[in-house]
Order: C-alpha cells, then sequence, then structure tokens
C-alpha cells in the first residue's frame, strides 16, 4: 500500500522535556487513519509536525515522499489541508472568502473557483446562500462543514484533522460524518485525524494509532486493534466508550 | 584698500536687504511683543522688508532660534542672558555678556533703557503716609502687610537674599503673583513683589521703592542680534536705544493689556514719540484681532495652518507607527522597547523638544510637524502592536497552516483583524495632535495657537477662545470624521464582540 506520511523515529521535545520520542508510523494513502489518546498525550504536536508547524527534534519525517523542504513552506503546507476544533474561520471573511481565499492567491479563475466551491457546498450539504454570510451568523455544525471546504479548496491529496468535530452536539456530528466520508471517497484524500473520541476514531478511520506516555501504544488496522488490544489501557477505553 | 573691502561689504549687504527679509521674533508676553513690534517697525521704516515670528514660546527656543540663524534679531533681558543662558553664576557687565555671545556669532546693541526686574511695590497711600522711599525703609514698618508671590518668595534673587541684604527678619506669606495686584488694590496687604514694567503698577497706582543696596539683578532689555546683520540694519535699530524708561515701558504694556490697543499703534505710539513717525496704512504691524472680517480671516488663515500641521503629522505616524508595529510586533521585548521609547517622547515637554529640534529642523512648519509626528506615535504604536499580538492564536495557527506566506498572512489576517483597534489609535493620536498642535504658534509655525498664545500673553480671554473654539469644533468633526471611516473599513460584526466563540 502507497503511503503518504513516514515518520522514523521522531522525537520532539518542548524546554528539555520530550513530549514524545522513538515514534514510528506510516500513513496509507486514500484512507483515514485516527491518532487516540489522552489530552496531552502529543497527539496535536504529532500532527503540527506534519505540515511544519512545529520542528521535529531528532528523527526522520516524509511528507508526500519528500522531507519537508526548508524553503517555501506556504507552498508546501497549500498540499496539505488542515481543520480544527472550533473551524478557526476569519471573522472578517464571508464563508465564501474563507474559502476561496488560496485559490485567489494560487491564482485560479473565477469560474475555476465557482465550480470548486459549488461542488464543495454540494458534498457538504450546504445551502449556497451561505457563502455571502459571514461565520458568527453560521451555526457550529455549519461553521465546520464551512472549515472542510476551506481544507480542502485546493484538492490536497492530504488532509488534517484535529479534533474538528469535538464542539458539535451528537445529531450534527453525525450528519457531518455523512458529509466528510462523502467528501473523503470523492476527493480520494489521505487524512489524519486526531481525537480523543475513540466512537469517531472507529466511525471515520480505516487505521488506529493509539499515543499514551510519549510513546505508540499501538497502530493497525481497526478491526484488529478492536480484536486484540495490545495492552491493558487500550482493553479498558475499548470497553468504556463503545 | 580697507575702503574697498568695507565697501563691498556693504554691497552684498545691501544686496542681501533686498532679497532676504530680515527675521524679527519675540516671546510670548506683552512687552516682548511690543518690543518685536517696535523693531520691526523701525526696520521697515528704514527701508528693510521685515518677516515677524512674534509669540515664540519662551527664552530656550528664541535663543536657539538665533544661534541656528532661524531668526535675526529678538530682545532679550541682560539679566536672563547672565543666568538663564549663559549661566554665569555672577555678575556680569554688558561687554563682559557681548565677549561671551560674539563666539556663538551672536551681538548684543545698546539697552533701551528700562530694567525689568523685580521691584517692591508698595500701596500709593501707604507710601505718602509714611513717605516711603526705598526698601531699607521697610525695616522701620514691621505693621505693613507684606506679601509676595510663592516664586518670590523661594528664589535666591526674592526673599531670601532680599532679607539677608536688608537684614529683614520677618519671613511674609505666600500668594498668586496674578492675585497680589489684586489684594494690593483692594488694600488687603500693603506690600508686595512686582516686575519693574508691569502694566499694573500703573494702573493700581502703586509706588515703587529703590533697591538701595543694589540688591535685584539687572535685567536691561537689550536687542540681541545675529553677528551678521546688515550694520545699516544694526543702525537703524540703535536707533531705539535708551528711549524707554521703566515707567514709559510699564505705560505702553498698560495700554495694551487694559486699554485694548493693539501692538502696532502701541509700538508706532512710542515711535512717533520719538522722532519716527510712521503712516498708520504704511505698518503691516502684528495682528492681535482688530475688527471682524480681518479676524474671520485669520480665523480662516489659522485653521486651514491648523489642519494642515495635525494631517501631515498624522499621516506620516500613521504609516511610520503601522509598519513599525508590524515589523516588531513579533518580538516582545523589541516592541517593549519600541513602546518604551514612544512612551519617552511623550514625557518630553514641547518647549524642550522643539528647543532641542531647532539647531536640525529651525523654525516654522517643519519642526512642528515633526514634534506632532513624535506626539502621535505611542497610541498609534501602541494599539497596533496591542491589537497585533492579541490577534487568537487559532486564527493564527490556520493563516500559516493553510499555506499563507508572511505577507499574506499581515495583508489578509492580522491587519483586518487588527484594523478596529489600530484606528481607535490613530483616532486617539488625531484628537491629541489637534489639542497640540496649538505648540506649533511657539516656534512661529501659525495655527490655532497664535490666538491663543497672543490672548495668554495680553490676558484677553476674546483672543483665547478665537483659538481655542475652533480647536475644539476641529477635535469634534475629526472623531466624526473616524466614525465615518471606521464604518467603511470595518465589518460592523467586528466592532463588538457578538460573535459566538
Amino acid at each position: 500500500m502507497d503511503e503518504c506520511v513516514r515518520l522514523d523515529d521522531v522525537g520532539k521535545q518542548y524546554g528539555g522535556q520530550w513530549v514524545f520520542r522513538h515514534v514510528s508510523l506510516t500513513l496509507p494513502t486514500r484512507q483515514t487513519t485516527a491518532i487516540v489518546g489522552p489530552s496531552g498525550c502529543g497527539k496535536t504536536t504529532l500532527l503540527q509536525l506534519i505540515n511544519g508547524l512545529v520542528r521535529l527534534d531528532e528523527g526522520d519525517l516524509n511528507v508526500l515522499n519528500a522531507p519537508i523542504p526548508e524553503t517555501d513552506l506556504p507552498a508546501f503546507r497549500r498540499k496539505i489541508g488542515y481543520a480544527v476544533q472550533g473551524a478557526g474561520l476569519f471573522p472578517h471573511l464571508t464563508v465564501q472568502q474563507n474559502i476561496d481565499l488560496t485559490a485567489r492567491l494560487e491564482g485560479w479563475s473565477e469560474s475555476k473557483i465557482r465550480n470548486r466551491v459549488a461542488g464543495l457546498f454540494e458534498l457538504m450539504g450546504m445551502d449556497w446562500a451561505l457563502g455571502a454570510r459571514y461565520p458568527y451568523q453560521l451555526s457550529g455544525g455549519q461553521q465546520q462543514r464551512v472549515g472542510l471546504c476551506r481544507a480542502m479548496m485546493l484538492q490536497p491529496p492530504l488532509l488534517l484533522l484535529d479534533e474538528p468535530f469535538s464542539a458539535i452536539d451528537p445529531i450534527t456530528r453525525e450528519e457531518i460524518y455523512g458529509h466528510f466520508e462523502a467528501l473523503q471517497q470523492q476527493e480520494n484524500v489521505s487524512a489524519l485525524l486526531v481525537t480523543h473520541d475513540l466512537r469517531e476514531a472507529v466511525r471515520l478511520a480505516q487505521f488506529l494509532v493509539f499515543m499514551g506516555d510519549g510513546h505508540i501504544l499501538q497502530h493497525g488496522e481497526t478491526a484488529k486493534v478492536l480484536e486484540s488490544p495490545a495492552t491493558e489501557s487500550i482493553r479498558r477505553l475499548i470497553e468504556t466508550q463503545l | 584698500m580697507k575702503h574697498l573691502a568695507i565697501t563691498v561689504a556693504l554691497l552684498s549687504w545691501l544686496g542681501s536687504v533686498a532679497s532676504e527679509p530680515i527675521v524679527v521674533a519675540s516671546k510670548n508676553f506683552t512687552e516682548s511683543y511690543l518690543l518685536g513690534e517696535m523693531i520691526a517697525q523701525r526696520l521697515e521704516q528704514a527701508g528693510f522688508e521685515v518677516d515677524r515670528r512674534f509669540g515664540l514660546g519662551g527664552t530656550l527656543i528664541c535663543y536657539e532660534a538665533l544661534v541656528a540663524g532661524e531668526i535675526d534679531v529678538y530682545v532679550e533681558y541682560s539679566g536672563t542672558l547672565e543666568q538663564t543662558i549663559l549661566k554665569l553664576g555672577k555678575r556680569t557687565s554688558i561687554d563682559g555678556l557681548d565677549e561671551h555671545l560674539v563666539s556663538r556669532g551672536l551681538a548684543l546693541l545698546s539697552p533701551l533703557g528700562f530694567n525689568n526686574t523685580y521691584a517692591i511695590a508698595v500701596r500709593k497711600e501707604v507710601a505718602e503716609e509714611r513717605s516711603l522711599e526705598r526698601i531699607s525703609q521697610l525695616t522701620k514698618y514691621r505693621d505693613l502687610r507684606v506679601v509676595v508671590s510663592h516664586e518670590f518668595l523661594e528664589r535666591e534673587d526674592g526673599w531670601p537674599g532680599l532679607r539677608r541684604v536688608y537684614g529683614f527678619d520677618w519671613i511674609p506669606d505666600g500668594i498668586e503673583h496674578g492675585l497680589a495686584y489684586q489684594a494690593i488694590a483692594d488694600g488687603s496687604i500693603d506690600v508686595t513683589d512686582a516686575y519693574s514694567t508691569d502694566g499694573e503698577l500703573q494702573r493700581y497706582d502703586l509706588r515703587v521703592l529703590a533697591d538701595d543696596k543694589a540688591f535685584f539683578p539687572t535685567y536691561l532689555a537689550i536687542p540681541l542680534i545675529r553677528h551678521d546683520l546688515s550694520p545699516l540694519a544694526q543702525a537703524a535699530i540703535e536707533d531705539l536705544a535708551g528711549t524707554l524708561d521703566d515707567s514709559s515701558m510699564a505705560a505702553l504694556n498698560a495700554s495694551v493689556v487694559f486699554e485694548g490697543e493693539d501692538f502696532a499703534s502701541a509700538a508706532r505710539n512710542h515711535l512717533g514719540s520719538i522722532g519716527f513717525d510712521i503712516a498708520e496704512e504704511r505698518s503691516s504691524g502684528f495682528d492681535n484681532g482688530e475688527g471682524f472680517s480681518k479676524e474671520f480671516d485669520s480665523l480662516i488663515r489659522n485653521t486651514k495652518r491648523h489642519l494642515w500641521l495635525t494631517a501631515i503629522a498624522l499621516f506620516t505616524a500613521t504609516s511610520v507607527g503601522i509598519v513599525l508595529a508590524l515589523a516588531v510586533f513579533q518580538v516582545s521585548w523589541v516592541s517593549r522597547a519600541v513602546l518604551y521609547v514612544a512612551g519617552l517622547l511623550q514625557t518630553i515637554p514641547s518647549i524642550a523638544l522643539l528647543a532641542l529640534m531647532i539647531p536640525i529642523f529651525g523654525i516654522g512648519m517643519l519642526p512642528a510637524v515633526v514634534a506632532l509626528f513624535l506626539y502621535s506615535l505611542l497610541p498609534i504604536i501602541r494599539n497596533s502592536v496591542t491589537a497585533l499580538v492579541t490577534v487568537d492564536p487559532v486564527l493564527r495557527r490556520v493563516a500559516t497552516a493553510i499555506g499563507l506566506t508572511r505577507y499574506d498572512e499581515i495583508r489578509y489576517v492580522y491587519l483586518p483583524l487588527a484594523m478596529p483597534a489600530i484606528l481607535a489609535g490613530v483616532r486617539t493620536a488625531a484628537v491629541i495632535s489637534i489639542g497640540t498642535a496649538t505648540l506649533a504658534a511657539f516656534i512661529g509655525a501659525g495655527g490655532l495657537g497664535d490666538p491663543i498664545v497672543t490672548g495668554l500673553a495680553l490676558n484677553d480671554t476674546s483672543l483665547i477662545l478665537q483659538g481655542a473654539i475652533p480647536a475644539a469644533v476641529l477635535a469634534i468633526a475629526t472623531e466624526l470624521v473616524f466614525e465615518g471611516v471606521e464604518r467603511v473599513l470595518v465589518p460592523r460584526h467586528l466592532k463588538v464582540l457578538e460573535e459566538p466563540t
């Protein structure tokens, strides 16, 4: 199976304190991998290594078959979608402007932008009229869908998701899961989802990574991991959350 | 040979007479305006073109402007030269002062006559009743109510020295100088300190006691000039030498302050009395407010000038302030350092700042704009830096993560999000500038400060209001303009934090 991200013996420290160390991991293409773990286990830091928001301190990291470039990080980052908890929409821009900002900077034509945005709106089940609104006029679920549209606008091969669904009510969340799956299949994107919600991870991801105490506890296909948890803590987590 | 040299020099001076006007300056109090106007009229009469720079903000500004060659002549006092300017610390003759000034390219002409020093004034009835004529006699009349100004009570050349030299063994009460005349006029006190040419001495019919032990330093009024002032102009000014004694100067001061005479006609009267008649329409005289249309013209002129000064300073400060804020906001110690410096600038008194700048920028509009620029920086930089560093960290992270370049982040995320606070800073700076721009009058740059400074010198409320009211109106108009700008530049939902988090 092709891989889109490879971490070899990677470590990250802040002020002499290792967040994690000796982490090795590969992410398969066109699949969703979920990293599950308690708060503070370093899963968000791991995610931010991949788009260069955080620099690693040891080990090797390959993203989309190349090391993270030293120069022109913006161009590199445009190949990686990014969605966060609370959506992180720019309050001074309309929904449309939030979504198409990078496409305009890339110099896309008006018609190309219009078609792409229309396609994304349809996939995410959004009303065309939302485009002219400001983020504060949207519900939390709508904001998050806009956040996903923005992340996918440039058709990136890789999508990073940092707990994007955690602040949304359960009913809306289930609806968005459906849209996300449709999006993922349609766009053939590889996704890395960071979440503390095992139920969500199992619902969306084909591969699971359990993190804890600064390293990876278990990594494998979702069904296999659920069948044979590697540690007692994972077994307990599966029992209580599912 | 020597004759030829003198002739050549004279001709070149004559040449410069035609092209360059002589710049006559005054400080910002009545007597100085009057003396400046006399010199200006005498020079005009002698055929020179004159540029009046009156009401400059005090000794320091006048002196620095003269040294820098921005002005050519103003009237200074010997005691001020000795103690404040040259800081000689001992009594020095006029020739002695002149020696110190030569090396700075300056020269003293002959004293005008009067000595504007401290004086001890007594109510006329009291003086006649006790035949009081000399200060030393005061020791005999312990029952007199002596009250002096607070400053006089403290200064070494005031009561402490006077007491030592004359052997007074009591310490009088202190009073505000402005109230002392009122108090002595209504009989509630008998003796106070005064300046020997105050117009009030005549108005309240006070007697000045002779300083029979020569305690008070002399403050002879002497035209102070640049050494290279044309000899013909020097000669014209010298015509005024010795023509004013203490009481005639006091009478002229009184005519302006109490009888509402303008500086130009008071000066013309004196020149006429010493044989230099000037036709009334000939004099372009310094305007201290006469006639409605003249007032209206000067109102328009001052307001325009005021707006112009403020606008240039504000525009520059906004550009520089925002760029500076963008350059430093990400390094917290650098932005703190920049803010400290901007704050420090704010604490420099305007007169000191203007005096410091005269050697670099001279006097007039440029240093006024530079000063306003420096005073405007703080609110703009502070608001900009604060707004930029408080941009939501999630939005900053997203901006980077979606692949914006440094420039695009600033252009599309930081600046628009910081805009409301930046505009608020510019708005504060604008209103402060409108108020502060009155300082332009201290260095001859005009604006609404002109009538205010002159009005303060003359204690003329209506003249002060001619500057103060338009300045207040401008400040309000500025607020309104900025409200409009904000409406255009800031989306309504960003003005108040009404978005759910």
